[in-house]
């Protein structure tokens, strides 16, 4: 937890330093909180197949007869309930430390956008754990290769809306569900807004839990049936 | 003639395949583990694959137990294909893999369990007391709050086979279920998986092992496999007599050194094996001979090379001499010695 707070200081001194408006502080802490799911999402949740190959349990589930997708579902909700602690210490911490005012007048909208991000994010990271089940390494070294852009394209510190920001970050942005994430959030959390402010942030990530979670089935049962195939499903330091 | 209708006809095998062939391409060249392999197995039966490493048992376990795609052919577990009924395989199933360690660290052993029975849909308090009983029944019932991370490579595959039964399967996989395991942990294994057949009455077993005492011991029939064929498919007892008319003996010679290669091109001699002990630098030679005129001059051969005999015993068939006489080489030096 101490290491996203540094984070969180730099930015809040330097949004300072050049005197950006007082928000920003508030941007900066929903994005540091909202940051550690997304670093569950592609390094626990994604890779959680993978690690369950590596230590002999994928076989076992593999044998028994469950949805491979209820698996998967139970694990999004164990590594969502273990990083909200984690993510909530941020968010409280960050308040205090730096008198962030919160300016929420819709809980109700607050908390949907909430769970649709956290729900796109754990779709998103569901559709990876059936690329690190097979491709295990290589997955691993895209993953790290994406850390950074997304979080840069995302927006976690700064608004993408932001004039500033290039068009053409604008529209990768659009990509991510973290950036509508992050925006809807700010938008009821910090600028007071309600939900007919929000209402594009609600559809969109509701759009991408429809179309990642039907993917994110295709995708492990065509990597099940590609790992059986190549006798790669339970072979192990690949 | 009109065809009868047997009782048979109705009645599928608990395993059943036919002419099973699996090719692994990736490597420089196409690697066949299975080839043509056909098997039934009836309920009830407890089933040995003996074979080397990379006879190809695993890869038949994994075909059977839905892990893996054949290549060619048809498999069926409890009356379902393997490939276009694998969610009715695995209601029927389960597999227990030696040198594994299924679960989590940081559970205890009883959490664990219950974890694999929520996998299966138990309610959640008949999995509790099927918990308890088989802790109980495979005497690790003291470490119920330990850690799994703490327990002894023999209490983890004790907790490994408990999780293997939780689910009352049908049909029990077991690949090298005893592997590393202490004399005494794998013959209460092994005791417990035979008292399970028994008591489940229909409960099928199919155990994979390189140990020849282990499916001598625990199996009703057993194949044979090398290079990914059946070579031979009988009960250890038949298996065994149909080796009477031949002679075998075994030598124990006093160097880690000795080369017993020229009893390949004798005459008379069946096949050999031979395992070496580095600790007492002795060397034990197994042979199997046509007639014991044979074995004299096998007996002059080891004398031309300067070493000393320091035993000669005439042996009783075992497996590993089907083994032999099938393929005409042992388990590579160690393997088919290290009984558990």
């Amino acid at each position: 937890m101490v290491i996203p707070v540094i984070t969180l200081s730099a930015y809040i001194f330097l949004y300072k330093m050049v005197k950006a408006p007082p928000e920003y502080a508030g941007f900066v802490i929903i994005g540091g909180t909202m940051m550690a799911f997304w670093m569950n999402v592609l390094w626990n949740m994604s890779a959680q197949f993978y690690w369950e190959k590596e230590v002999g349990n994928l076989e076992v589930y593999l044998v028994a007869p469950i949805s491979r997708m209820a698996i998967l579902l139970g694990m999004a909700i164990g590594g969502f309930v273990n990083t909200a602690l984690r993510a909530l210490a941020i968010f409280v911490v960050g308040i205090l430390i730096f008198q962030v005012p919160m300016a929420i007048y819709e809980p109700l909208t607050a908390l949907l956008i909430f769970f649709l991000t956290i729900g796109a994010l754990y779709a998103l990271g569901m559709m990876f754990a059936s690329l690190f089940m097979l491709y295990g390494r290589e997955a691993w070294h895209t993953a790290n290769l994406l850390q950074e852009p997304i979080q840069f394209i995302s927006g976690t510190y700064f608004p993408t809306t932001s004039q500033v920001v290039p068009h053409m970050v604008q529209l990768l942005s659009s990509l991510i569900p973290l950036t509508f994430g992050l925006d809807g959030i700010r938008k009821v959390a910090i600028l007071g807004q309600g939900v007919g402010d929000v209402w594009l942030n609600i559809v969109a990530l509701a759009a991408f839990i429809v179309i990642l979670l039907p993917i994110a089935r295709a995708a492990l049962g065509f990597m099940e049936n590609l790992g059986k195939k190549e006798g790669r499903l339970t072979l192990r330091w690949q | 003639m009109p065809h009868v209708v047997s009782a048979r006809d109705f009645v599928p095998y608990a395993v059943e395949t036919q002419s099973v062939t699996r090719v692994f391409k990736g490597g420089d060249r196409p690697v066949k583990a299975l080839d043509q392999v056909s098997v039934s197995i009836e309920e009830g039966e407890i089933f040995g694959l003996l074979g080397p490493n990379g006879a190809g048992k695993t890869t038949l376990i994994k075909i059977l137990t839905t892990l893996l795609l054949p290549t060619g052919g048809d498999a069926y577990v409890g009356g379902f294909n393997v490939v276009k009924e694998a969610h009715k395989v695995r209601q029927v199933i389960s597999l227990v893999s030696g040198g594994e360690t299924p679960g989590y660290g940081i559970l205890s052993t009883s959490e664990n369990l219950w974890f694999f029975s929520q996998l299966y849909g138990l309610p959640s308090s008949a999995a509790k007391a099927e918990i308890k009983r088989l802790m109980a029944d495979l005497e690790f019932d003291e470490y119920e709050k330990t850690r799994m991370s703490k327990l002894s490579t023999g209490y983890k595959q004790r907790l490994n086979l408990a999780r293997g039964l939780l689910n009352n399967p049908k049909i029990l996989f077991l690949d090298e279920p005893t592997l590393g395991l202490d004399v005494l942990t794998g013959k209460k294994l092994r005791g417990y998986i035979v008292d399970w057949a028994k008591r489940e009455k229909k409960g099928t077993a199919l155990l994979t092992t390189h140990y020849m005492a282990e499916a001598d011991e625990m199996c009703d029939r057993v194949a044979i496999i090398d290079r990914g064929r059946i070579l031979a498919c009988d009960s250890p007892l038949k298996l065994k007599q149909k080796l009477q008319e031949n002679v075998i003996i075994k030598v124990e010679v006093s160097s880690v050194q000795a080369d017993f290669s020229f009893a390949q091109e004798m005459k008379g001699v069946i096949g050999y094996s031979q395992t070496r002990s580095i600790q007492t630098d002795t060397t034990s030679f197994k042979v199997m001979v046509t007639e014991e005129k044979v074995f004299s001059d096998v007996l002059s051969k080891l004398e031309k090379q300067d070493l000393k005999i320091l035993a000669v015993n005439k042996a009783e068939p075992t497996l590993e001499d089907v083994y032999i006489s099938l393929v005409g080489r042992g388990f590579e030096a160690g393997e088919g010695a290290n009984h558990a």
